[in-house]
């Protein structure tokens, strides 16, 4: 019998109706809408930058700023480039990010932790300062520190000090400032070494209680190591390490660490703001570990605080810390704010006086856009990577 | 035969049970209550009688502040200038009634029983900007015309905050289909102007819209400064919006994608009569909280000149006439944010637990 070779198929559906042609053709769209909105933007933009005079290109970061900058982290002043203030303000901006960050998280933890307290006060009074501080806006509270508590302080003559050697006034908290002496570097090496023999002890701990089960105690002969060696290294070398102490010269102090009013005024509103916002996270991350998991600790005998590092932190840690790199994230970005009081971050130095100086609008917010940008991946790069390790591993 | 159901034995804790209990237990949380009684007493003590005892509450003269607790005085007497800015004082009928609709588009959304409050809501969401846009401005149906310029105080934050987010919603919600689509170039679109958006702080995108929007216009095109913010405020939220509205279109289970496709619906229909009013339903909370963060990140246009709440405080604090107002104003502006962002924050709490339908998987 001969084979019937008829198509039975159905034909294909329209062009225009099939799904495939479809997305193609949208996509072509979309592009071609991008293309278009793009090439007008910086058409126009080109007019009028020309109509307007301004100058184009990066060639304004080899120019001389110009201005001074209050607070520099690298030497700087006013006969140095654009390109350098820039750098001074990245500096800055770093600078209280990484300030409020650390106090933020210690604050955020333990008010997290004091909100699932037992004792009824000490609850209470933590959710009373996380509801007051998260609803409150941000740029009123460094105003508040700033021009309310920091601008009340006395003046340098009269300033608030403790032992001769910390001042407080309206300018600034003035510190004593370590000055290493020759033969300093050993004391570094001595840190070094501490934490070397610090985590090879760890290994080592861990092999033993793996092998025998012993558990050795690491973290009082760690913290033990860390304080010794050093402190024997800086004995041994006779003590190469002096104090500058801040004086009063004339209207102003001199010499020592000078934390500027707008710096402190920052760095507390930031850390006092992130924290409240931490301390829910935390509270979140604990209240997240089911009960079972400490019952099933307590019912194999493992002592409670044994419980507490073993069990519990560690699966509380992996719901807490996404939330817990976009809080820092947020603080990072937060500390733009800057500018409404005048501490020099990126934004108010280079954003601000370097763009009016220059004109080169175009060019100045895209750098620092990219600047901000670039950290932004960078955490959400790290949190990825941290999510892939701490994600739980089903098998 | 079943069990008689028996009710849970009644616990009687008395006060005196309740206290040992929650603040006594042990040495440890007796120190501790004390410890932070002490310092509650200490510290709250004079900070109250700053606020109420020892304040200033009737008068009308800087003089009249004798006390040395707070001045409210320069709060009344500037309680116009605070929440109208320079609005002409005799157009300021027409931001009242303003205030009135949207507390009548809003309050009923607190209160449960409220006959028809789903219509107050809507009217909230779409009759109301339509009548803000012919009233505050003015200039049609005879009334007189009032500049932008002249706008501020705490009008100025609510226009900024409620505009804000109710032109981020459409876009938000077409980001995050986009970002969900099939299509790769579409998707990448989306996702780059997402986490663009995302990544600046609001203060670069105030920076960017006041000062090179006007670059980016053809020439003869221009807007004033606060429609130039609001632009930035818009596409700045909408991409913080189109990650709430996403985090709601993941919630749907997949079932019902694959039963609208069943049922041969395309996508539009599928998307808008199934997806969308399941997805948006899911993210009420998350916007109302999206709200709050930019409600209090409006107070960030002081810094581009334009005078909301704390910026008409911050600008009269400064006046010779009264002396060291700083706190009152700064306490002033704290409350108004706080009322309205604690109030809320409760709401969409509240909403969290009645919307939880228990099948999200």
């Amino acid at each position: 019998m001969k084979k019937q070779t008829v198509d039975s198929r159905p034909t294909g559906p329209k062009p225009w109706y099939d799904p495939r042609i479809r997305s193609i053709f949208f996509q072509f769209v979309a592009i071609a809408l991008v293309f278009w909105g793009g090439w007008t933007l910086v058409d126009n933009t080109l007019t009028n930058m020309e109509s307007r005079g301004i100058s184009t290109g990066f060639g304004f970061l080899d120019e001389t700023a110009g201005f001074g900058i209050i607070m520099s982290l690298v030497p700087y002043d006013a006969t140095m480039t654009y390109g350098r203030t820039f750098l001074v303000g990245l500096m800055n901006t770093l600078l209280v990010s990484a300030m409020g960050i650390v106090t933020a998280t210690i604050l955020g933890f333990i008010i997290g932790v004091a909100r699932l307290s037992s004792n009824w006060l000490v609850a209470k009074l933590a959710l009373v300062y996380i509801e007051v501080i998260r609803n409150i806006p941000l740029l009123l509270q460094i105003f508040f520190w700033y021009f309310a508590v920091l601008g009340s302080l006395p003046s340098p003559r009269q300033s608030v000090e403790v032992a001769d050697s910390f001042f407080l006034n309206n300018r600034g908290l003035y510190l004593p400032e370590p000055m290493p002496q020759e033969g300093f570097g050993l004391v570094w090496g001595a840190v070094i070494a501490a934490i070397v023999a610090v985590v090879g002890l760890r290994a080592w701990a861990k092999k033993r209680q793996l092998a025998t089960g012993q558990i050795f105690p690491t973290f009082k002969v760690g913290v033990a190591i860390l304080v010794i060696l050093p402190t024997v290294a800086y004995l041994a070398t006779g003590t190469p390490l002096e104090w500058e102490l801040p004086a009063l010269k004339g209207f102003n102090f001199g010499g020592g660490i000078t934390i500027i009013p707008e710096l402190a005024a920052l760095w507390i509103a930031l850390s006092l703001y992130t924290a409240s916002f931490i301390a829910e996270i935390v509270r979140s991350g604990i209240l997240s570990v089911s009960k079972g998991q400490t019952e099933a600790a307590k019912a194999l005998g493992i002592p409670n605080s044994l419980t507490l590092r073993l069990v519990v932190i560690p699966q509380a840690m992996r719901v807490i810390i996404p939330p817990l790199t976009s809080q820092y994230l947020n603080l990072t970005k937060n500390s733009s704010l800057a500018t409404a009081i005048g501490y020099p971050d990126l934004v108010a130095v280079f954003m601000g006086t370097t763009l009016n100086q220059t004109g080169q609008a175009v060019e100045v917010v895209a750098i620092t856009m990219a600047v901000y940008l670039t950290i932004s991946l960078a955490i959400s790069l790290f949190m990825n990577i941290y999510n892939r390790a701490a994600a739980i591993k089903e098998r | 035969m079943a069990e008689p159901m028996l009710k849970p034995p009644k616990i009687a804790i008395s006060p005196i049970t309740w206290v040992r209990q929650n603040l006594f237990s042990g040495w440890y949380n007796t120190l501790l209550t004390l410890v932070v009684g002490y310092l509650l007493v200490v510290g709250v003590g004079p900070v109250f009688s700053w606020l109420f005892f020892d304040a200033t509450f009737l008068g009308s003269e800087p003089s009249d502040c004798t006390g040395t607790g707070a001045c409210w005085l320069f709060i009344s007497e500037r309680l116009n200038f605070f929440i109208y800015g320079f609005y002409p004082d005799d157009l300021q009928w027409r931001v009242d009634v303003m205030f009135g609709l949207l507390a009548l588009s809003f309050v009923p959304q607190f209160i449960e029983r409220f006959p028809g409050r789903k219509w107050f809501g809507l009217f909230g969401l779409t009759g109301l900007p339509v009548v803000g846009y012919f009233l505050v401005p003015g200039g049609n149906f005879g009334l007189e015309v009032v500049e932008s310029s002249k706008w501020g105080g705490l009008m100025l934050t609510l226009i900024l905050a409620y505009i804000g987010i109710l032109a981020s919603l459409p876009i938000g919600i077409v980001l995050a289909l986009g970002r969900r689509s099939e299509m790769p170039i579409i998707r990448g679109i989306c996702v780059v102007f997402i986490e663009v958006w995302r990544a600046v702080p609001l203060i670069t995108v105030l920076f960017m819209a006041s000062v090179m929007l006007p670059l980016f216009l053809p020439d003869g095109m221009n807007f004033e400064k606060l429609m130039r913010a609001l632009i930035g405020i818009t596409l700045w939220q909408s991409a913080y919006m189109a990650e709430v509205i996403r985090g709601g279109l993941q919630a749907i289970p997949r079932g019902q994608y694959e039963a609208a496709d069943a049922l041969g619906l395309g996508y539009w229909k599928k998307t808008g009569l199934i997806i969308l009013p399941q997805a948006l339903k899911m993210v009420i909370p998350g916007i109302v909280n999206t709200f709050i963060s930019l409600f209090k990140d409006t107070t960030l246009v002081l810094i581009i000149g334009l005078f909301d709440i704390l910026g008409t405080v911050q600008s009269t604090i400064t006046d010779p006439a009264w002396q060291n107002v700083a706190i009152e104003g700064y306490v002033f502006v704290a409350f108004c944010f706080w009322v309205f962002c604690f109030g809320i924050s409760r709401y969409s709490q509240n909403l969290e637990r009645k919307l939880d339908t228990g099948h999200r998987t």
